[in-house]
């Protein structure tokens, strides 16, 4: 079978370059697409299912990092192997560290043509030696690690009111009312027992100013606070799934943070 | 307060007291020599006490009463301190050196006008030199320490603003594209390398120079601006508008350079559509007015991207600040359609050296 390839780069000359690369040193390898921004690296991806992603880190939209993270949160189940991931930088230190540590592929641009040959030598070995299954979990335990290592986290002074706005109105709500917050477009959603506020505010604003022991990240687009869970659920397809106090719905917790919710 | 260290600590005042019973003990040994051997052991006594006592007055006067970053208090507490010292300290130590001996040296002393007077004058005298020894050698370390300090800031200034304008991963990205172009179309590689080479030029002599003409800014701009469209490609558009009667007017090199590099990193580089970048310079009722407009993300995304940004600002700020003072206005806006407006007037006659 002809491995496939998808590659997000935002710089034009750049992507060109790449690809013109790796149709030299890889021959066989046929990229099946090529975008400029994260938002669409993550629709193609899971659309064409590629054996391999090269994901810039930085680009406009999504991060290389946060398309990687929602692509194993939105990977399907169906036995489709997770791609294998080369990560590519002009020069973020922490995340250099980060990948060097957690064994993930990684290229820094300049490209040079033997690092680059070196990296096809080591992704056909891998894609030679994969299992559907342990790709995913290998790839779930390296992001994991990934995410709580490679983004360099501004010390925030912590929140104790969330202050929500309705027309002229400002509304308190203490963070200890807080079920969970949602991401919503540009905004969050805030949930308590019996009310919801939107702030105009990204969820990665908001994040660093929460007490992440109380408060978990459980999806790329969840915030909960634990001690508002009752229970957690596994379902056949290895979902969590979470009752709350207070609120009727049920929240899931995706694959890259199911691990928060084993017994004790 | 860079001198509060030198101000107190124990240490220091253990060697300042080592050192007044090293100039009492020389003290003594003259007098031996002057007046004989007979009592030596009582003139050490009374020698030790007295200048201790004077010192340790003075001592703990000085650190109580000085103001906070200075190792001396004004000479205005210093003298009633100093005067008041060798008076009390005179008393306290004779009171010592009474208790050893069994006797009063006020009594001996109070015999003879001509002994106390030279007592007087031996006490006062060795007071001032001591004491002026100790302050001269104060002032030394201070000043020594305050110049260390201003060129330690003035050295971390020049670094964060070079750091600021050579950033690593601007400078390895437009590395790459010229690396591709070298292969593709040597000719542009070319254009591109001439432009990276005046903006590094402009980057690295910046800092010494105290200004160049508004076409020399706006060349610069261009410099940066080209480079970065090489980069984004067709999501970069950019104009730069410089009246012909504005173009020799003089202004701090590379002033605007932030304000392009904020507008086209948090701005224009993290839109996925990307956008336009505008430069003007116009005279404005009698002033110079610069202007930055840009269709990016706004000031809230830029915000979120962590301190980066206020850095630029702030030093844009604080060298219109130290250079015209009052004369020149900065902002930063918010455009209704989500772009950023920062603007800048500046009057038009060169700034006072």
């Amino acid at each position: 079978m002809t491995p496939t390839a998808l590659i997000a780069e935002d710089e034009p000359l750049l992507s060109a370059s790449l690809q013109a690369e790796l149709a030299e040193t890889w021959p066989e390898l046929r990229i099946v697409a090529s975008v400029g921004d994260g938002a669409q690296a993550l629709q193609q991806a899971l659309q064409l299912k590629p054996a391999l992603c090269f994901l810039d880190i930085r680009m406009p939209g999504m991060s290389g990092l946060e398309v990687a993270q929602a692509l194993a949160e939105d990977w399907p189940e169906d036995g489709t192997p997770f791609p294998l991931l080369v990560f590519i930088t002009a020069y973020d230190q922490y995340a250099v560290q980060a990948f060097a540590a957690q064994a993930v592929d990684y290229l820094l641009k300049p490209v040079e043509p033997e690092r680059l040959a070196q990296c096809c030598v080591r992704l056909q070995r891998q894609l030679a030696a994969r299992e559907a299954p342990q790709a995913m979990q290998q790839a779930v335990d390296q992001l994991r690690a990934l995410l709580g290592s490679a983004a360099p986290t501004f010390a925030a002074p912590k929140l104790e009111v969330i202050q929500a706005g309705v027309g002229a109105t400002v509304h308190f709500v203490p963070l200890d009312e807080v079920i969970y917050f949602e991401a919503a477009d540009k905004y969050v959603r805030v949930v308590t027992a019996d009310k919801e506020h939107l702030i105009r505010l990204s969820l990665r604003e908001l994040l660093p100013q929460l007490d992440e022991t109380k408060f978990w990240q459980i999806h790329r687009g969840t915030v909960v606070q634990a001690r508002m869970v009752t229970s957690a659920t596994r379902d056949e397809a290895g979902k969590t799934h979470l009752s709350l106090r207070g609120r009727p719905e049920k929240l899931t917790a995706s694959r890259l943070y199911a691990h928060l919710f084993k017994p004790m | 307060m860079y001198l509060s260290h030198s101000t107190f600590t124990w240490q220091h005042v253990l060697r300042h007291g080592l050192q007044v019973a090293v100039f009492n003990t020389l003290l003594w040994g003259l007098s031996l020599m002057a007046n004989g051997t007979e009592h030596w052991d009582v003139e050490l006594v009374y020698n030790q006490a007295i200048g201790l006592s004077i010192w340790s007055i003075i001592e703990a006067g000085r650190i109580l009463l000085c103001e906070p970053g200075h190792a001396w208090p004004s000479w205005s507490r210093a003298l009633p301190l100093i005067a008041g010292a060798i008076v009390v300290g005179w008393i306290v130590g004779s009171q010592v050196g009474n208790l050893y001996c069994g006797c009063s040296n006020w009594t001996f002393l109070s015999q003879s006008p001509r002994r106390l007077r030279s007592a007087i004058a031996f006490t006062i005298g060795a007071s001032t030199v001591a004491t002026y020894y100790f302050y001269s050698r104060g002032k030394a370390l201070a000043d020594r320490e305050k110049l260390a300090a201003a060129e330690r800031d003035a050295t971390l200034a020049r670094l964060s603003l070079l750091q600021s304008q050579l950033e690593p991963h601007m400078l390895f990205n437009t590395l790459a594209n010229l690396r591709v172009l070298i292969a593709m179309d040597p000719a542009r590689a070319q254009a591109m390398l001439d432009r990276l080479i005046a903006f590094l030029r402009a980057t690295l002599t910046a800092s010494r120079s105290a200004s160049h003409s508004l076409a020399a800014e706006f060349e610069r701009l261009d410099d940066y601006l080209e480079l970065m469209s090489v980069r984004m490609g067709s999501r970069l558009s950019t104009q730069l508008t410089l009246p012909d009667e504005l173009r020799d007017l003089p202004v701090p090199p590379l002033l605007l350079q932030p304000l392009v590099e904020n507008a086209v990193k948090h701005g224009l580089e993290p839109k996925v559509e990307g956008g336009h970048i505008d430069v003007t310079a116009e005279r404005h009722d009698g002033l110079l007015a610069l202007s930055v407009r840009d269709s990016g993300l706004g000031l809230g995304a830029a915000e979120s991207n962590g301190p980066g940004t206020q850095f630029g600002l702030r030093q844009v700020r604080e060298r219109l600040h130290a250079l015209y003072g009052e004369r020149a206005r900065f902002s930063i806006d918010a455009l209704p359609d989500g772009g950023t407006l920062a603007r800048i007037t500046l009057p038009l006659d060169p700034p006072a050296p």
